[in-house]
This record gives structure tokens, C-alpha cells and sequence, in this order.
């Protein structure tokens, strides 16, 4: 686990975007998805240093989610690896993949409905070697829904099940989280609860990839920002060289600048 | 939840009760338990009360519970919808009937019993296989299992000829295979033959065995993985469980249970004929089960005695309504119950019990303030 990097790292000058001299933890090679006629990941070469925050933006159908499918094992790859960890995880299936390491939070709300908060937490939280009934309070209190725990999960909000989510694949201990969309649809409140949730994994030693087009979080959360557009990398750096550039807010920020 | 208070407080019953009761089986309260113990006392006493002729039909109902059971576990808990389990509770009663004719001995009995009960659980294994690896789903596994079981039946129905024999045993095609040995304990040539009132009781004993056996299973981790792969497929699986083969073990188990009530049905009648695989008979667990309850075993167990009491009822005819209609009153209240009730009829009740009770809770709370308030 890397020490806590908090924002010292944001403050050093512009480096690689794999992060300067901490070691890759992810990396696609060539990595490519085609959907009939359509690539909708196009020879795609990402890399993710350990302990990062890495924002994955782009506009709609720019690839994004796909990608972290085809990370997961949700998807097949046409054409190239991916590694993790030094692991070729090319073509295994999803469950080995989270073996390793790697835990998901999809773009839309995936909690079992007809479960309580507290069984959505135990179904992750029992196939681990941890102490279950420590683990789950710790975890309850982290994703601020200790009062809930007897709630059905059906009966949550958006943001209450967004947590929840992020909650479950925490319980997991993965070194690398993927975040499609945390703060979709949230309230002011409920995003700041989140970034902060993100803050706190992440000085714990967390790595992060995370999808989302609000740029405000995006801001809040992240040292690192790559931009994908058609299926390919278009642009990769610090924020504030991202923002800066003329060519990004073209075919992106553009939209909402 | 206040009944609950004892659970779990270190006593020997205390521990039990904590692994008999959970979020996924209903019923964990003292009341319920003393209702049970009753309901498994009347059930006991049964034959004491009535002729035995009604004791052998009533041994039919409980070995076609444990198919409901079978069905109940696979499509209640974990979100396989098997409309051929009739499938291994056949495989298991041809199986019985051919290793039990050829070896006729109690032995040979015993071993017809296990064999059978590994042939259908195997059956269910390998079908299984390649369904969840071969990534069938949903409604497809429903079309599948239905075609093995029409395909056995279309097999066994034109095993007629004298050169469909094993060993000693014809397997008689359309008109079924006879002579089956009932069920013995015991080792050697004879043992203790398990007929009439024992042959109930032994049935009646494993049923209950049966059920609570799959209570302390549903509400252990493995039942919680089952319910997740029942919810959502995809998420369970990024939590790291591999689905195909979680979906693998409950269906065998089912297969299990399935196999468990064709060895009891073959051994009750002594014979065992095609219509097993048939559609109007595989149809028969999916009515049990959606009116009892899907996520109830006990629902599917109930229902199953009720249900198939109805039929033998009717097949007398009642009235104006002749036995040709047995099947359509059957068909007519799995309609019912998928319009008006379709949790179906266990679950709900367990519902309207716990809302009465909250609504007794919240009123006695209510009368507590105003009695304390000084208006």
C-alpha cells in the first residue's frame, strides 16, 4: 500500500499520466472492442499507476463503460491484454478477475432489491476471510447508512444506493476500485458524501478509476484525467492541463462550457 | 422480532434455532414452532385415525413433496426455473426399479435405493453442466429441462419390446415396469420391508429431516449466495462468485431431492411407467410450488398434500363434476394464484400475519402514550 498522497501530488508539476515513478498497476495493450461495425474501443493503451485517482471522461459513446467491461470480464476483447498487477488477465472470467483484485461499481444502481442494506453488504462481505460483523458495522458507518441497515434496499434513494454500491465492492479490499458514474443523478449533498467516501478509500491506499462527466467532482477527486473520444485516447494529464486545452473542450466540455 | 430474543442465547435450542432461521425461510417465531411441532404431531397420528387405504394414498402426497421441495429449492432460492425435475425423480424411480428387480435381495434393495439416488442427483449434474457452463438461461433452461423430460418420455414409451430388458428387469415401454421392490431396510436376503404405516413414516421422517436440513442450507452464506445469484447474476458475479458453478451444486442438490421422491414413488406403487416424463405430470411441481409459494418450503410441501388430495378427490368426480376436470380446477388455480396471490399463498400470509402484528404493536404503543398523556 502506498502512503496516503492527498494534495501534494496535485501540486507537483505535470508528469506521465501513469503517475511519475509509482508502479502500473493497470495496463491495457492495443486493447480493442468491436460491436459489428462499430469499434467502440479502438486500440486503447491505459495504464494506471497504484494508489492513483484516474477520471476516465469523454462524451457519450466515447467508449468509457466498455472499457471497464472489458476490464471486469463483462465484455470480450477483440484485440489485446490487459494486465494487472503484472497478471495477464486476458480471458478469464469475471470472478477470477475480482479474485485479483479488482472491484466494480456499474453505471446504473446494481443493489439487490429484495435484500436489506445489511444482506447486500454480508453477500461480498462472507467470501472473504475478514470478520464479518466488524467489517459490516466499519462499513455502515463509512457509507453513512448505519440507521438503514434493517431497510430494504429497494426503499433507498439514488444517492443512498449509490453509496451502498460502493459500500459492497469496499468490502472486498480490492486494490483497484472501477466507478462508472458515482454521482449520476446525485444531489449537491449526496455527491460531496461520496467524493469524500472516494478521498478517505484513497488515502487508506485505494486505487481508483472512475467514469463521470461532472466536472466539478472530476475536479474534487482527481490528480490524473484521460480522455477518450471514438473509442481512443485523445488527451491524458493533470486537470488543469485537460481543462485547459482548447481541443478537449472542443469535442467534450464544449457542451457544457 | 421480540420472539426472537431467545435465539441465538448460548442454549442448545438457542443455537439450533439460529441456524434454522434467517431472512430466507419463513417462519422463526415461538408461535410458529409450536405450530409446527403440532402440525408434525397431527401428521404422526394420521394413520392412527384413518383406514390404511387412505394412509398409502396420503404416502403418495409426501413423496411427491420432496419433488415439490426439489423445484421449491432451485427456482425459489436460486432463480432456475426447472420445468423437468420430473426428469431426475424419473431417472431415480427406473433406476430403483431395475437394480432393485435384479437384485432382489435387502441388499440389493439398499443398493437399488442408493444408486437410484445417485443416478437422478448425476443426471441432474451433467444436464447441468452444460446448461450453467454453456451459459443457458432464464426461460431457456425452462424450455431445456422440459425437453429432456419429453424426450425420456418419448424414449421409455417405446421401450416395449422384449429386447428392452435389464437383466431381469423389462423395462415395458408404454405400460411401465412392474414388480419393483418396495423399500427395505437391512442387510442380507431379508430385511425389515417398509409397507403400509412404515412405509409412511419412514417417508413422513424424511420429509421432516428433508425440510429442516434445507432450512440451516438457505440460511447459511451458501443460501445468501443463492438468493444473490437469484437477484442479480451479473453483480454476484463481481463480487467474485463463480455463478455457473453456484447454479451447478443447487441444481444437482435439486436433482437430489428429486431423485429422493422418485425412489419413495417407485417403491410405493411398485411400478413406474413413462407418464413420469410426461408433460401433464411435469407441469404438476410448477403448480405445487406457485401456489405454496415459491420462496416457501414449507408453502411447496403444503401445497402439494392439498393439492394432490384435491385430485384424488376428484378423480371420483364430486357431483355434476366429473374426474376430467381435476386438472383443469388444478390448472385454473395456478391462475388464481399468478393474478391475485403471486408471492404465492404461504408467503402471503406470512405478510398479512406480520402486518397484523406491527399494527398490534403500533396500537398497543399508541394506547401506552395516551393513557401516560395527562389529557
Amino acid at each position: 500500500m502506498s502512503a496516503p498522497e492527498d494534495i501534494n501530488v496535485r501540486q507537483k508539476p505535470a508528469v506521465a499520466a501513469t503517475g511519475g515513478g509509482r508502479s502500473t498497476m493497470l495496463a491495457t495493450k492495443q486493447l480493442t472492442k468491436n460491436f459489428g461495425g462499430l469499434t467502440a474501443v479502438d486500440s486503447v493503451d491505459f495504464s494506471v499507476a497504484e494508489g492513483e485517482i484516474r477520471c476516465l471522461i469523454g462524451p457519450n459513446g466515447a467508449g468509457k463503460s466498455t472499457l471497464l467491461e472489458l476490464i471486469t470480464g463483462q465484455l470480450d476483447p477483440s484485440d489485446g491484454d490487459i494486465y494487472f498487477d503484472g497478471e495477464d488477465l486476458t480471458g478469464l472470467d469475471t470472478h477470477k478477475r475480482i479474485d485479483t483484485g479488482i472491484s466494480v461499481k456499474f453505471q446504473s444502481p446494481h443493489v439487490y432489491e429484495n435484500l436489506t442494506v445489511e444482506e447486500n453488504l454480508r453477500v461480498p462481505l462472507q467470501r472473504t476471510d475478514r470478520d464479518v460483523e466488524r467489517v459490516l458495522a466499519e462499513t455502515l458507518d463509512r457509507i453513512a447508512l448505519a440507521e438503514k441497515a434493517e431497510t430494504g434496499a429497494s426503499e433507498l434513494s439514488h444517492g443512498e444506493k449509490q453509496r451502498l454500491e460502493i459500500g459492497m465492492a469496499v468490502t472486498l479490499e480490492p486494490k483497484l476500485m472501477l466507478l462508472d458514474e458515482p454521482v449520476a443523478g446525485m444531489s449537491v449533498d449526496e455527491t460531496d458524501d461520496v467524493a469524500d467516501l472516494i478521498r478517505s478509500l484513497h488515502d487508506d491506499g485505494m486505487t481508483f478509476v472512475v467514469v463521470e462527466h461532472d466536472m466539478e467532482f472530476v475536479r474534487r477527486i482527481s490528480e490524473q484525467v484521460t480522455v477518450l473520444n471514438q473509442g481512443k485516447i485523445f488527451r491524458q494529464g493533470p486537470i488543469e492541463e485537460i481543462e485547459a486545452d482548447e481541443d478537449v473542450r472542443r469535442i467534450y466540455l464544449g457542451e457544457n462550457a | 422480532m421480540s420472539d426472537r430474543l431467545d435465539a441465538g442465547s448460548g442454549s442448545l435450542l438457542g443455537r439450533l434455532r439460529d441456524r434454522l432461521e434467517g431472512p430466507n425461510t419463513i417462519g422463526g417465531s415461538a408461535v410458529f414452532w409450536v405450530g409446527f411441532a403440532v402440525a408434525v404431531a397431527a401428521l404422526i397420528a394420521y394413520p392412527q385415525t384413518t383406514d390404511p387405504y387412505t394412509v398409502i394414498q396420503s404416502s403418495r402426497y409426501l413423496a411427491l413433496a420432496f419433488l415439490a421441495l426439489s423445484l421449491c429449492f432451485i427456482w425459489g432460492y436460486a432463480g432456475v426455473l426447472s420445468f423437468g425435475q420430473v426428469a431426475f425423480f424419473g431417472v431415480a424411480a427406473y433406476a430403483f426399479g431395475v437394480i432393485g428387480i435384479n437384485l432382489s435381495s435387502a441388499t440389493g434393495v439398499v443398493a437399488a435405493t442408493v444408486g437410484a439416488v445417485v443416478a437422478g442427483t448425476l443426471a441432474a449434474a451433467l444436464l447441468g453442466y452444460f446448461m450453467f457452463y454453456g451459459g443457458v438461461r432464464d426461460t431457456y433452461v425452462t424450455i431445456m429441462t422440459l425437453v429432456v423430460a419429453l424426450v425420456l418420455n418419448t424414449f421409455m414409451a417405446q421401450t416395449a419390446g422384449s429386447e428392452w430388458a435389464v437383466g431381469e428387469a423389462q423395462l415395458g415401454g408404454f405400460n411401465g415396469m412392474t414388480n419393483i421392490p418396495s423399500l427395505t431396510l437391512g442387510l442380507g436376503e431379508t430385511g425389515l420391508v417398509l409397507e403400509g404405516n412404515l412405509f409412511y413414516y419412514a417417508l413422513l421422517f424424511t420429509l421432516l429431516a428433508t425440510y429442516l436440513g434445507l432450512r440451516v442450507l438457505l440460511n447459511s452464506s451458501f443460501g445468501m449466495t443463492m438468493v444473490a445469484v437469484r437477484e442479480d447474476e451479473a453483480r454476484t458475479a463481481t463480487f467474485g462468485y463463480n455463478v455457473p458453478f453456484v447454479k451447478l451444486v443447487v441444481f444437482t442438490i435439486g436433482g437430489a431431492l428429486a431423485a429422493v421422491g422418485g425412489v419413495f414413488y417407485a417403491s410405493w406403487g411398485n411400478y413406474i411407467d413413462p407418464s413420469v416424463f410426461g408433460i401433464a405430470f411435469a407441469a404438476l411441481p410448477v403448480v405445487w410450488v406457485s401456489v405454496g409459494g415459491r420462496e416457501s418450503l414449507l408453502g411447496a410441501i403444503g401445497a402439494t398434500l392439498a393439492i394432490e388430495r384435491m385430485r384424488t378427490g376428484l378423480s371420483s368426480g364430486i357431483g355434476p363434476i366429473g374426474s376430467e376436470w381435476a386438472l383443469v380446477i388444478v390448472g385454473g388455480l395456478l391462475l388464481g394464484v399468478i393474478l391475485y396471490l403471486p408471492a404465492g399463498v404461504v408467503p402471503t400470509l406470512d405478510d398479512l400475519v406480520d402486518e397484523l402484528r406491527t399494527r398490534r404493536t403500533e396500537r398497543s404503543q399508541s394506547t401506552t402514550t395516551t393513557e401516560e398523556s395527562p389529557e
